[in-house]
């Protein structure tokens, strides 16, 4: 901010005068305050502490977190990284952080884009599709939470067993032990190809940012989007076929109790994800309306009389100014998303909190399980937080 | 222990109980802090005394074990454990407040003194007895985990699991008894883990889960309310130990102690064929066991500072082991199994000598 656009009286400095060691003094009696206000506040924190040491010490309970390097012994359904029962306390808690960000990262990024659309299409201008839109958002809100996730897992466990599983494409089953997708079988010139589409999107961003500086220079809009697509698409191609191009298929088959092979969706995680998204989606719905609305009519008609085309006029000028009312009140649904995902204890996914109750109930070592849920949440969200309020500045109206 | 056969309303409110409770034991009672545990006076039973009620730590709600009924008075196996003890401070089977726990805060609210004694079907293991800071007062069943399986499944043993998916509860012993077996019987399996009792019964119902397993004495309890019962089979494979019984706070030997001979009277009492109706008419009993047992001579009540006729007074209003044993968990179709007299064969309720 340049110092024409701010109010002159508050950049005044407040005049420079000794310190005088008087109760008549604003500042001496501003510290005098405040030292009260943190003693009081340590030593209310050193008495609690102190008291529960003392108390855990008379009653002879183990404390510290010396457990984390003792075995388990508790089954995990679903891991990210290898686990197994005799593995440490550590690493089965830090599975179901993973698990808790698997949910957590695919949910965040699917509600965004179902609660844009729907937030858009109860803007529309068709009848239906604005009502239908509505009823949605109304209906989703009202309900709680916990219920929408035993109806998913209730819809999940409806479906019928293994042996009679739906068969809606070749290799696609669905049953109640999940959803099983045929899989690519996973080879080094796959890894190759993922690595080449990260290069390709951080070239692309280089050239999009060169592209507009040239512009800032001469005026000439530049197209991006051949080179993005060479970059981010063509690149991995390339890469992959000359690595010989692999495509073996790992297709599902019953065996026993149950399918194997090909790669499959828990219904407890679908059941999760469902509900989550379809939740938060209702309240995004209702941020990206109010974002949009909140840009006047008056700044569409300015732009188009100033010759714009519908695109640059979205893309310029409206959606700029609606994601800076956007933004703050998205943070918060994210951080909603990844708090409520702490209910997936009540339909069996085993995230953090079912994982450190778990822990907590075997060791004994209560103060120390919830100190590690709190830690993992605080960490977390203070995380998406800092990115959020990042994203937040860098979009925020740059006045000139 | 198996089962946390938890009842409890929503889970939320699991994690604000613990909440509270840890709260509690961060602001609890700096005066009880003062004391020294090992001091020869009772600190539990003097906080009874004085409050004139004993504070029990229930099961939320287990068939044959700790239940309301339509009246809201609790009935059930533990709950009669503790009005045992009731009966033996007060002559009062009512003088008890029975506080509903999971298997996620029971350990917390004993601690934190919020209970004076957890009767709440819970396995006595060693990490239990020494770094959760409890002693366990005895053994009043045993237990062991099974598996509940669809008789249309055609499964006979548990070693037929190999690839299955199994329903269990978390938090208890009955998920590491799982992992132990399976990696035992080189058998592979995939955990469904739900925390509520009904929500892991309906997975298994829903077939979900090929085999639920806890306690046999949870699957005969569960398999008694279905509608079909003979549509589910106990597997006949028992994996673990569990030996349930009453636990209190280390370091106050004394009210261990009277729990612990109240278990044992009991069991004596079966053993001598003294039940609710007669052992009032025992005075005239010529075994020298059955007087001391009913405080006519020995002076043993007083060792454990009661009354000398305590077991009287419990066996009149609550009857013997066995009678306890009929009365609860008969009706949900539980055998006395392990839990009969070791006069039976098979059984291993066995107490030391009253004397």
């Amino acid at each position: 901010m340049s110092d024409a656009t701010v109010d002159p009286r508050f950049r005044r400095k407040p005049p420079k005068r000794p310190l005088r060691l008087s109760w008549a003094d604003e500042r001496v009696r501003g510290i005098v305050w405040q030292l009260v206000v943190v003693g009081i506040v340590g030593s209310i924190i050193y008495w609690l502490w102190s008291n529960t040491v003392h108390n855990l010490e008379v009653r002879r309970i183990a404390t510290g977190f010396g457990f984390l390097g003792r075995e388990a012994g508790l089954p995990i359904a679903e891991h990210l990284i290898p686990y197994d029962p005799t593995d440490t306390y550590l690493r089965a808690l830090t599975v179901g952080v993973l698990n808790t960000l698997k949910v957590a990262v695919v949910g965040i990024v699917l509600a965004t884009i179902l609660g844009t659309a729907i937030g858009i299409a109860r803007l529309s201008k068709n009848f239906l599709v604005a009502k239908i839109a509505a009823f949605y958002v109304e209906v989703i809100r009202d309900l709680p939470l916990l219920l929408q996730l035993l109806f998913w897992y209730t819809i999940m466990q409806g479906l019928p067993g293994p042996r009679q599983a739906l068969k809606p494409l070749d290799g696609v089953f669905l049953s109640n032990r999940g959803f099983r997708l045929p899989a690519l079988v996973w080879e080094g010139a796959h890894t190759a190809a993922v690595l080449a589409c990260l290069a390709g999107i951080v070239a692309t961003w280089l050239y999009a940012r060169s592209a507009r500086a040239k512009q800032m220079a001469d005026g000439q809009p530049r197209r991006v989007w051949p080179a993005a697509i060479a970059l981010i698409i063509g690149l991995p191609l390339l890469v992959w076929q000359a690595m010989g191009a692999p495509w073996a298929i790992d297709w599902p088959a019953l065996r026993g109790f149950n399918f194997q092979g090909g790669m499959s969706m828990s219904p407890e995680y679908a059941a999760l994800l469902i509900g989550l998204v379809t939740y938060t989606a209702g309240f995004i719905a209702e941020v990206v309306r109010a974002g949009i609305l909140s840009v006047s009519q008056g700044q569409w008609e300015a732009a188009q009389a100033l010759g714009l085309r519908h695109g640059p006029v979205l893309r310029l000028i409206v959606l700029p100014q609606a994601l800076r009312v956007i933004i703050p009140p998205m943070t918060s649904n994210y951080l909603n998303l990844t708090k409520n995902s702490s209910l997936a204890v009540a339909i069996g996914y085993q995230d953090i909190v079912s994982i450190a109750n778990t822990t907590l109930n075997q060791t004994g070592q209560a103060i120390e399980g919830i100190a590690i849920i709190m830690l993992v949440y605080l960490t977390i969200s203070l995380s998406i937080s800092l990115f959020m309020n990042w994203y937040n500045a860098k979009i925020a109206l740059v006045e000139r | 222990m198996g089962r946390s056969s938890v009842k409890q309303p929503v889970r939320p409110t699991v994690l604000r109980s613990l909440a509270a409770a840890l709260l509690a034991m961060a602001v609890s009672l700096p005066a009880t802090a003062q004391q020294q545990p090992a001091a020869p006076a009772s600190v539990t039973l003097d906080a009874i005394r004085a409050r004139g009620t004993l504070i029990c730590g229930v099961n939320t709600g287990l068939a044959g074990f700790a239940q309301p009924d339509s009246q809201g008075v609790w009935r059930g196996f533990d709950v009669d454990y503790c009005r045992a003890v009731a009966i033996a401070l007060f002559n009062d089977p009512d003088k008890v407040r029975f506080v509903p726990t999971t298997a996620q805060n029971r350990f917390t609210a004993l601690q934190s003194g919020e209970v004076d004694i957890l009767s709440r079907n819970t396995t006595w293991t060693l990490s239990r007895d020494t770094s959760l800071g409890f002693d366990f007062a005895g053994i009043t069943f045993y237990d062991g985990q099974g598996f509940m399986v669809k008789a249309s499944l055609g499964v006979r043993s548990a070693r037929e699991l190999d690839g299955a998916t199994i329903c269990v509860q978390p938090g208890t012993t009955t998920e590491q008894n799982l992992t132990d077996w399976a990696r035992a019987a080189r058998i592979r399996f995939q955990p469904v883990v739900i925390e509520r009792l009904e929500e892991v019964v309906n997975a298994y119902l829903s077939g979900r889960c090929d085999a639920f397993t806890t306690d046999v004495s949870g699957l005969a309890a569960t398999r008694a309310v279905q509608p079909r019962p003979a549509e589910h089979v106990i597997l006949p494979d028992v994996i673990s130990k569990e030996p349930l019984g009453p636990l209190v706070r280390h370091g106050d030997q004394r009210f261990s102690d009277l729990v612990r001979w109240i278990h044992f009277g009991l069991l004596t009492a079966e053993e001598f064929g003294l039940t609710s109706q007669t052992i009032g008419q025992a005075a005239g009993d010529a075994r020298p066991d059955v007087q001391r047992l009913i405080g006519r001579s020995g002076d043993l009540g007083r060792m454990l500072g009661v009354d000398n006729a305590f077991m009287v007074n419990v066996v009149t209003r609550l009857g013997n082991y066995g009678q306890i044993f009929e009365r609860n968990l008969t009706p949900i179709g539980i055998q006395r199994g392990p839990n009969a007299l070791w006069t039976t064969p098979g059984g291993l309720q066995y107490a030391p000598p009253f004397r």
